[in-house]
């Protein structure tokens, strides 16, 4: 059974309309210790195929440890949306459940635009940051 | 996406228990900025953007 009603996959290939450049969507998963990760990858996988720009690239947390360090990924279930061309450092961890599941879509959109939406001011400001900061937005389902 | 040094994660945290303790998180959602500095509910893209500064400052401060 789909982990996407028909009826959400119409209203995402729609919004994916709005999609511009190709974005590969990098998801690790772990069966052993963590099989409920391999939920994650079905999701990923329903949702790929909804437009021919995005593709899902599918890695093993334990034994595809070269990627999981290339990429930093500290957990499982991960998400990397990234570019062919570009990696922003945008992750998602855990199942894209409730308000994360449109965090997924928009990081989706907006890393297949290039386009941050944030203002002028906002962007200048970051520009002029010079040391790595590491942003986490914690959420639950509901 | 505007800058190379910051990086962004959307951690759903059912199942993580070491990162609820870790963070203190009891209400959601919550942003923490490079261990540093955070906060809880929706903000403006202004005071994120100060979180951001403050974080980085303080990460320079130490280095």
């Amino acid at each position: 059974m789909a982990l996407i009603s028909e009826e959400v996959a119409q209203q995402l290939k729609q919004e994916f309309e709005g999609l511009k450049d190709p974005v590969r969507l990098a998801v690790f998963s772990q069966t052993i210790a963590d099989p409920g990760s391999e939920q994650v990858k079905r999701l990923v996988e329903e949702l790929a195929a909804l437009d021919d720009r995005l593709t899902l690239e599918s890695f093993n947390f334990v034994t595809d440890s070269e990627r999981v360090q290339a990429l930093g990924i500290q957990r499982t279930p991960a998400i990397a949306v990234l570019r062919p061309d570009k990696d922003y450092g945008v992750r998602l961890y855990g199942m894209p459940n409730g308000y994360e599941f449109g965090s997924l879509i928009d990081a989706i959109l907006m890393v297949s635009r290039g386009e941050s939406g944030l203002s002028e001011e906002t962007r200048t400001a970051l520009a002029a940051i010079e040391t790595p900061v590491h942003v986490q937005v914690f959420s639950t389902p509901t | 996406m505007e800058s190379d040094k910051i990086s962004a994660d959307s951690v759903e945290v059912t199942g993580y228990g070491d990162l609820v303790r870790k963070y203190r998180i009891s209400g959601v959602p919550k942003t923490v900025v490079g261990d540093v500095t955070e906060f809880v509910g929706a903000g403006p893209e202004a005071m994120l953007l100060q979180h951001v500064q403050k974080a980085a400052a303080s990460s320079s401060l130490i280095a």
